[in-house]
């Protein structure tokens, strides 16, 4: 422990630098005396795993005469799986003239003219692209889901805007829930709903419920006292209060929180596939399996335009004044494109002509290839200078380091950088990954996360950097930044797959892509908050614009931008981990084997628990940022 | 809202109604009885083949599909399911047929002997066998390397940014049966399995492997179209003897070579009809897989239009299979 109270603030007479030098040399002289001792290899057969294993095939077999299952699980399966096979049985009927018409009028009423087209354009762009029945099951899918997410999130969360002590007691609950990696959730799905549709929309709806909470319980929250005061003044109940005053004023945000949940949902859509759900991320598996990205692109064009299309229409919705109503013409217009739909679906084919469809497949495919042999050598050696440079140097070292060592290398930072309590948390976190028997998975993962994060935060300071600095840019670069942000992560694995193969590099390049637009966001915020009057002061005291950024703005900004590293590491862990399915190893490796392989089941289980309690770790290392005054924060006043 | 409150009612009443619990085989399942109904216009039921990562596989999915079809009328959908996940399907109703099944005797004892959930349905007639191959430039150059004795002198040259500083050994897709880890320790091999995630990565690697020569230890199988193309040459393990695989932590022999077979579920052998008759009559050899596969793979042809072709071909040999 003598390490750590070297690094505590305490010394401040020593000069600034002496402590975390000293530290780090410690830590070095510690790792070559103890190199090779302590470490945890691993061992596909820890009875950890097997422990797992025999509890699931316990509960194979007794899926059916276990009360538990019987009474309760079971029915929660078939009454997804029933709500699935309506929802689908309805579209259906709709058929696709109906769907289209459908949708555009929704869109043309919540948006007008331009949102009703593109939902028309979008929706037809799902037939074109010869995906017609994989959509309309995601779509199905995303309903199920999001009907649920909103069935059980709108009440939580109305209740806890109400109630601060029940805000106080969720949030723990939903922060886990947002920092751990979307792979973590289907293992114990799949132990305890099977696999298929019902399981999948239940995957989906656990990820996407927390916005729904958060959101609609900070809409409820934000209603002006003054207004529920006077309804309450003038003799309304509570529950007059929250239906007539509450839920009213809060409607805006509530539309965004219900936009947030169908954008999460749709992202999670995707990965839910793993465990068998229908829809476009079949395709995306179907594609990765093959290794043709001809099959996965329509696949993730169709899942971007869908999201774009929901996106557009709740936006409208969420964006429109209180009281506006909506105009003849267009109600009109809505009408006539609903019954239009409508009546065209005893005339038109229930699918999808096929001479309209476009298929690309052996053109994109082409393309790649074209690129692969073309680019090979450039993209070989990027990836091979990476692995040998970075990757396999830090692997070795993490993996040959003791166990102790690193877990005090954590506590040591952590507490540097976030205080006591946080530090505690991610000892924690790491000493139950110990335990749970994938230590050197875990440092494996950890490895390529430190490189993405590293890549990322250099990429995203220098584009967040330059768009504070010049407006014209940022204007060009918002739009960007937004299209990437509706985007399901899945999507950023196809370019990656189709230059660099399947290596760890492939899961680092796609999630460098997914990471880094809200760090670029995030640091370019941090920056233009910077008072007008410190850099006007700055640059009449004959500061270079060089000196303004390096002196006077980043420093001024490091909190945002260590909000943008914590944001940062966490969607880089969710995408390396996904990354198991390109060849990035490790413990998303093992969650994707433990899928497939009965006798794994165990390991894939427990490296997805390792997966959350890795996530934790990293956002408590890194969350002084924006949760408490850095210790450090007081030298730049 | 008007759904949610009738979701919700409905809820109540599956509850209030369903005193015995439910059971996860109750699940809406799908194939209806063919009905001894001779025309084959009407839709006679869905059936469900499972299809699994290789191409071989959906090669003959694809054929069995295009007969349910277009001779039979039935619906068919082919879920993309990982080999033990499909087994597991057997018993969900997620999955009627494993058309191509590679061994599996612990699955066998589990789902067909304890559960009963699924049977055999005969074989396919390929021939199937696993093992470890190398492009021939090698073979060409270190003639010895065929022998396992020797992989660890030649250790250095499959070095890969992946395996480190031992040689790589490619693997495909992470459900595929394996007993490479086992054998690495067991041989004592200086070698890392390096998964490359899929079939397709194995391919790629191995024609790349030979054009370019390349060094290249990899995992693979026949029946395979890229033996028609690539020159490839299979190193030898210790050879198999009946049970020495029997343990897979100790397993220190080559693959052996197997009768390809179809496992159907049982509700699809007692209820499945025809289209039962059909899948358990359906026998082929490696060379028509393959003409099918190499069709899907590098003629760009859909699954569908490659059975087509085959089907218009060979129309003696599937119209045995047909029942009468």
């Amino acid at each position: 422990m003598s390490t750590t109270a070297v690094t505590t603030p305490s010394g401040l007479r020593l000069p600034r630098w002496a402590a975390p030098v000293g530290a780090a040399a410690l830590f070095v002289a510690a790792y070559l005396v103890f190199q090779g001792t302590g470490t945890l290899p691993h061992d596909k057969e820890a009875p950890q795993f097997l422990a797992v294993t025999e509890f699931r095939e316990w509960i194979d077999d007794h899926r059916n005469d276990n009360p538990l299952f019987l009474y309760f699980l079971n029915y929660v399966r078939l009454f997804v799986a029933w709500l699935y096979d309506l929802f689908l049985a309805g579209l259906h009927a709709l058929g696709w003239p109906g769907i289209t018409g459908v949708m555009g009028a929704l869109a043309w009423l919540a948006g007008g003219w331009r949102v009703g087209l593109l939902a028309l354009g979008g929706v037809s762009a799902f037939g074109v692209l010869g995906l017609w029945e994989s959509s309309v099951e995601t779509l199905a899918l995303v309903a199920v889901a999001v009907l649920l997410s909103l069935a059980i999130g709108i009440p939580v969360g109305v209740w806890a805007g109400l109630s601060v002590r029940v805000r106080r007691a969720i949030t723990p609950a939903l922060d886990v829930m947002q920092i751990m990696p979307t792979f973590a959730y289907l293992a114990p799905l799949a132990l305890f709903f099977h696999i298929g549709a019902p399981a999948g929309a239940i995957a989906t709806m656990i990820y996407s419920i927390p916005p729904a909470i958060r959101i609609t319980a900070l809409a409820v929250s934000q209603v002006s006292p003054t207004a529920v005061e006077a309804s309450a003044s003038l003799g309304a109940t509570r529950w007059q209060t929250l239906v007539k005053v509450h839920l009213p004023l809060a409607r805006s945000t509530m539309a965004l929180a219900i936009n947030q949940t169908i954008m999460m949902a749709l992202s999670m859509v995707v990965i839910a596939s793993l465990i068998s759900a229908p829809g476009l991320g079949g395709e995306i598996i179907r594609g990765l399996s093959r290794a043709q990205v001809g099959i996965m692109l329509p696949a993730g064009v169709a899942v971007v335009i869908m999201a774009v299309v929901l996106d557009r229409m709740m936006m409208a919705v969420a964006h429109r004044e209180p009281h506006a109503k909506t105009g003849r013409t267009n109600l009109l217009a809505a009408l006539a494109l609903a019954v239009a739909g409508l009546a065209l679906i005893p005339v038109l084919p229930k699918l999808w002509p096929e001479n309209l469809t476009l298929n690309l497949v052996a053109e994109v495919n082409d393309a790649v290839g074209w690129a692969e042999t073309n680019w090979y050598a450039v993209t070989t050696f990027i990836k091979d200078a990476t692995s040998h440079a970075l990757l396999n140097p830090l692997e070795s070292l993490l993996t040959s380091a003791p166990w102790w060592l690193v877990a005090l290398a954590v506590l040591t930072v952590a507490w540097r950088v976030s205080g006591p309590r946080p530090a505690l948390v991610a000892l924690g976190c790491l000493l139950a990954i110990a335990l749970l028997g994938v230590w050197e998975h875990t440092m494996q993962t950890m490895t390529t996360v430190a490189v993405a994060v590293l890549v990322t935060l250099m990429i995203g300071l220098l584009l967040g950097v330059a768009a504070a600095r010049s407006p014209r840019y940022s204007a060009v670069q918002r739009p960007l930044l937004d299209a990437a942000q509706t985007m399901p992560a899945f999507v950023y694995l196809l370019p990656a797959l189709a230059l660099f193969g399947t290596t760890r590099f492939t899961a680092i390049f796609a999630s460098v892509i997914y990471a880094v637009p809200p760090v670029v966001r995030l640091v370019e915020d941090g920056i233009r908050a910077v008072p007008g009057t410190v850099v006007e002061a700055a640059v009449s005291a004959g500061s270079t614009p060089g000196q303004l950024l390096w002196k006077v703005q980043l420093p001024m900004a490091r909190r945002a931008i260590l909000l943008a590293a914590n944001q940062g590491i966490v969607m880089t862990l969710a995408m390396v981990v996904v990354g198991g399915l390109v060849g990035a190893g490790a413990l998303g490796y093992d969650v994707v084997t433990g899928f497939s392989q009965r006798t794994d089941f165990g390991m894939g289980f427990v490296a997805g628990i390792a997966t959350v309690l890795l996530g934790v770790m990293l956002d408590r290392i890194t969350q002084g940022a924006d949760r408490r005054p850095s210790p450090r924060k007081r030298k730049f006043t | 809202m008007k759904i949610r409150l009738l979701a919700g009612i409905f809820a109540l009443g599956l509850a209030a109604a369903g005193c015995g619990g439910a059971t996860v085989a109750t699940s809406p399942s799908s194939t209806a009885p063919a009905a001894g109904s001779g025309t084959a216009s009407a839709s006679a039921g869905t059936v469900k083949i499972a299809i699994n990562p290789w191409v071989g596989y959906e090669a003959s999915a694809n054929v069995v599909a295009y007969l349910l079809k277009n001779e039979l009328g039935y619906q068919v959908e082919l879920p993309e399911i990982k080999e033990q996940l499909a087994w597991e399907g057997f018993g969900t109703g997620d999955v009627d047929v494993i058309i191509e099944n590679w061994g599996h005797p612990d699955l066998k004892k589990q789902f067909i002997e304890e559960k009963k959930v699924a049977q055999e349905a005969g074989s396919t007639g390929n021939k199937g066998v696993i093992g470890w191959y190398i492009p021939k430039w090698m073979v060409d150059e270190h003639p010895d390397i065929t022998d396992y004795k020797n992989l660890n002198k030649y250790a250095s040259l499959f070095k890969t940014s992946e395996s480190g500083d031992q040689g790589q050994l490619l693997f495909g897709d992470p459900s595929y049966v394996s007993n490479e880890e086992a054998l690495i320790k067991n041989l004592k091999l200086d070698y890392k399995v390096v998964v490359g995630g899929s079939e397709a990565a194995l391919i790629k690697s191995a024609q790349q492997a030979q054009e370019q020569k390349k060094a290249l230890l990899f995992y693979f199988w026949d029946p395979h179209w890229l033996f028609s193309k690539t020159d490839l040459v299979r190193v030898n393990l210790p050879a198999y003897t009946e049970g020495c695989d029997a343990d897979p932590k100790k397993v220190a022999c080559d693959y052996p070579e197997m009768d390809l077979d179809k496992i159907v579920s049982t509700k699809f052998a007692q209820t499945g009809g025809k289209a039962y008759e059909l899948v358990k009559n359906f026998t082929w050899t490696n060379e028509d897989q393959n003409a099918v596969a190499d069709d899907m793979t590098n003629n760009g042809m859909t699954g569908e239009d490659a059975a087509k072709k085959w089907i218009e071909a060979n129309t003696a040999k599937w119209q045995a299979w047909i029942p009468k």
